[in-house]
């Protein structure tokens, strides 16, 4: 079986291959729970989590991912990089993998980035850990998995998400795996914070989040970036951001007795979540971390499974195609 | 220079004249003498048999990066490309560094032209100081030290009340405003059009609204001043139509469309593609076909590249921080070929388009094949395919969309003032 050469968003996997990595990360669960947390998956492999944004969970999360599955893993961020003296993206993507690790992940705040450095790296897989307002992959499979845990299935399921939309990456990338696997997007925002043409992904859109409960079998709600405040006029306060968007216990008894509450956090308290709803028994926020672990061995673990035989793309389409290919023969 | 050069039996096509015909084409001493019969003895000939003939190309639109960013491009490099691709006048943007804000930038670039002495290079002189948008420039200096029409571009005039007045004070003297019709407040942030394929990127987007609320402004002040308004590189549907209803008007109000407007749609960003990123942004299908039918009804006069080069440094950075703009010299009249192949224009409407057109906005001695003009000649042949090599290309800017596309439509011979400085795919001098 070939490995995946790259990871750069639900929009390259189809269904079996996103299944494949929910229940490959299923069975790392349990490791993560034993007393002695290790695994000789990936050893001798290395891994380089370069993280241009600031992240706490991410970025834990892969690491302990790579060194539970006995890779090593080495940690760099731009506060402390090279990207600070001037060098480019380009330069230190490169200068890196001179290293030769094995695995490149990257979080970057500019759209494309893996897709780039990818083009002119060329023996090191590379994973996305979140790039702009694009995608969040292993945010999704780490979802996927948690509703796996809670529903066996999401298939004709209804998620409603709630927030910052036209920033969200982890919005784009449950946009997408929603058509993949069969269930159901609701995204609620006002326009200040729904991205063009949103309904070409075939979601449901709604921007009364009172309207948008009922049928709901989970509510996700995304972080409120409070600079969309002052930078974008996207709303006027958070008070009444609060009132209009954000979930409280009244909303929740709304939504039905079963639906059950997502984030993938970092949370504001008080502002898209009341402090009430998210240490309740409906939260599977911190259920989402653990699996985060989880999903993110399976992901290393598809990449390194071996190194695919390469040869330098002529182009950008050339090699998405030939990733795309490499991943499907890997299934 | 001097001596008499004959292009014989060509398909010669002068809008300006009404001249669709085969004939022979005499030139002498660097000026047209002749076309059909000549009593006179050729020192040089070109066959031009199966090929068009046609008048010098003129590329309204365009940034050679000299002075300020010579690793981009500059006035040589420029004008060599020019040539390859048939163009013998150009006029330069004035965002170079010192900008062409005052008549000793003007001239420095026009003296740097002739010792090149490729192709015409007319500059465009800056409305306001620095581009700034706050003080106007000296226009009737500019404009007697050779500058041909007035703009801030690269950036809009963005404040109503300087762009009311410098509308009111260019066509005081008769100048023309070109103006980069984009409001900031708008696309601020944005890489790309605005739309489905923003989304799908996460890209931030530049909507058609930051446009055509300009261009809808802007026309109101024209009106008031009955002032001569230019739009450069028209891309909308609704920019399209405010120029259409504005100039059935009566009102002194024009514009130019650049090839990959009328050729691409923002589906070419997909991918992340750096060299499809451009302002304005390529739009929407919609858009495309209304830009070909503003061609088609006359309501866009002018072909222009927006001619861009950046060096790779500026572009390989990602999509969102990528610098904007590509090159287009070089394919010009390829992709615009493209308008006579699909039946939109004729071979002479289009060429008037890149021609005559053009040198009637500005004012210039060119775009003709009249007896006793300068002898500013393009001959291509309209069936020859060939394959965009960025590589290859006579520009320093190698940022094309179309690198390894087929072209139809191949630029064999330029001819500026009798001489042949382009020929057979080599630049001469």
């Amino acid at each position: 079986m070939r490995p995946l050469k790259h990871l750069f968003g639900i929009a390259d996997l189809d269904r079996e291959q996103i299944e494949y990595l929910v229940n490959l990360g299923d069975s790392f669960i349990d490791i993560n729970r034993r007393p002695l947390k290790k695994a000789p998956t990936l050893r001798g492999k290395t891994v380089i989590n370069l993280f241009f944004e600031n992240s706490t969970r991410t970025r834990t999360s892969f690491e302990l991912a790579g060194k539970r599955l006995s890779a090593d893993v080495i940690n760099i961020s731009a506060s402390t990089s090279a990207t600070k003296k001037g060098e480019t993206l380009l330069d230190t993507g490169q200068t890196l993998a001179a290293m030769q690790p094995h695995v490149l992940v990257i979080r970057h705040s500019l759209a494309g980035t893996c897709e780039f450095l990818a083009e002119h790296l060329e023996n090191t897989g590379i994973v996305n850990a979140g790039d702009g307002a694009h995608e969040h992959p292993t945010q999704i499979l780490t979802d996927l998995l948690t509703l796996k845990q809670t529903w066996g299935s999401p298939e004709g399921k209804v998620i409603t998400m709630v927030g910052d939309i036209a920033h969200s990456r982890v919005a784009r990338s449950h946009l997408l795996a929603a058509k993949k696997l069969g269930y159901t997007m609701r995204i609620v925002a006002p326009k200040t914070l729904l991205p063009s043409q949103i309904e070409r992904y075939g979601c449901e859109v709604y921007h009364d989040f009172d309207a948008a409960l009922p049928g709901s079998d989970a509510v996700y709600m995304l972080r409120v970036q409070t600079e969309r405040l002052t930078d974008n006029c996207a709303f006027p306060s958070l008070r009444e951001y609060h009132e209009a968007y954000g979930l409280n216990a009244k909303r929740m008894r709304a939504a039905g007795s079963d639906c059950i509450v997502m984030h993938p956090g970092p949370m504001n308290r008080g502002v898209e979540i009341a402090t009430d709803v998210a240490d309740s028994a409906k939260s599977h926020i911190l259920d989402q971390v653990e699996h985060g672990v989880a999903v993110r061995m399976a992901v290393l673990a598809a990449l390194c499974g071996g190194q695919a035989e390469e040869k330098k793309p002529a182009n950008r389409k050339q090699l998405s195609d030939e990733a795309m290919q490499a991943q499907r023969t890997l299934l | 220079m001097s001596g008499t050069l004959l292009i014989k039996n060509g398909h010669l096509i002068d809008p300006a004249n009404g001249i669709d015909a085969v004939t022979n084409l005499w030139i002498d001493d660097g000026k047209v003498v002749a076309i059909g019969a000549y009593d006179g003895v050729a020192d040089q000939e070109i066959d031009a048999d199966g090929k068009i003939v046609c008048p010098g190309l003129i590329d309204m639109h365009v940034h050679l990066r000299e002075p300020g960013q010579e690793w981009k491009e500059d006035i040589e490099s420029g004008s060599r490309a020019a040539v390859a691709g048939g163009v013998t006048s150009i006029c330069c943007m004035p965002n170079t560094g010192p900008h062409i804000d005052h008549a000793g930038i003007a001239l420095q670039i026009i003296a740097r032209a002739k010792q090149v002495g490729l192709c015409n290079v007319h500059p465009i002189g800056a409305v306001t100081k620095n581009l700034e948008g706050k003080e106007l420039t000296e226009m009737r200096e500019l404009s007697r030290c050779g500058c041909v029409a007035f703009s801030d571009d690269g950036l809009p005039i963005w404040h109503a009340g300087v762009m009311r007045k410098a509308l009111e004070y260019a066509s005081s003297f008769g100048f023309m405003v070109i103006q980069h019709a984009e409001e900031k407040q708008l696309t601020a942030g944005g890489a790309i059009n605005e739309g489905w394929v923003s989304t799908q990127l996460g890209v931030s987007g530049m909507p058609v609204e930051g446009e055509d609320s300009m261009i809808a402004r802007d026309i109101m002040l024209a009106r008031r001043a009955d002032a001569r308004y230019h739009v450069a590189h028209i891309s909308t549907l609704g920019g399209v139509a405010l120029v259409r209803k504005a100039r059935t008007e009566g009102l002194k109000v024009s514009t130019e469309a650049a090839p990959h407007h009328f050729a691409l749609t923002e589906e070419e960003v997909l991918g992340y593609n750096v060299d499809a990123k451009m302002s304005p942004p390529l739009r929407t299908e919609a858009d495309r076909l209304a830009v070909i039918e503003g061609l088609r009804d006359g309501t866009i006069e002018v072909i222009a590249t927006d001619h861009a080069p950046h060096h790779e440094d500026d572009k390989r950075c990602g999509l969102s921080c990528a610098a904007f703009g590509i090159v287009g010299l070089e394919t010009m009249l390829p992709v615009s070929l493209d308008l006579v192949r699909n039946g939109i224009l004729s071979m002479s409407d289009l060429i008037a388009k890149m021609s005559s057109n053009p040198a009637r906005l500005l004012g210039l001695d060119a775009g003709t094949l009249s007896i006793g003009a300068a002898a500013d000649v393009t001959i291509f042949d309209a069936d020859a395919t060939w394959v965009v090599d960025r590589e290859r290309m006579v520009s320093k800017g190698k940022n094309t969309p179309w690198h390894g596309k087929e072209m139809t439509g191949q630029v064999t011979h330029t001819v500026k003032a009798g001489r042949i400085v382009y020929a057979e795919g080599e630049v001469c001098g």
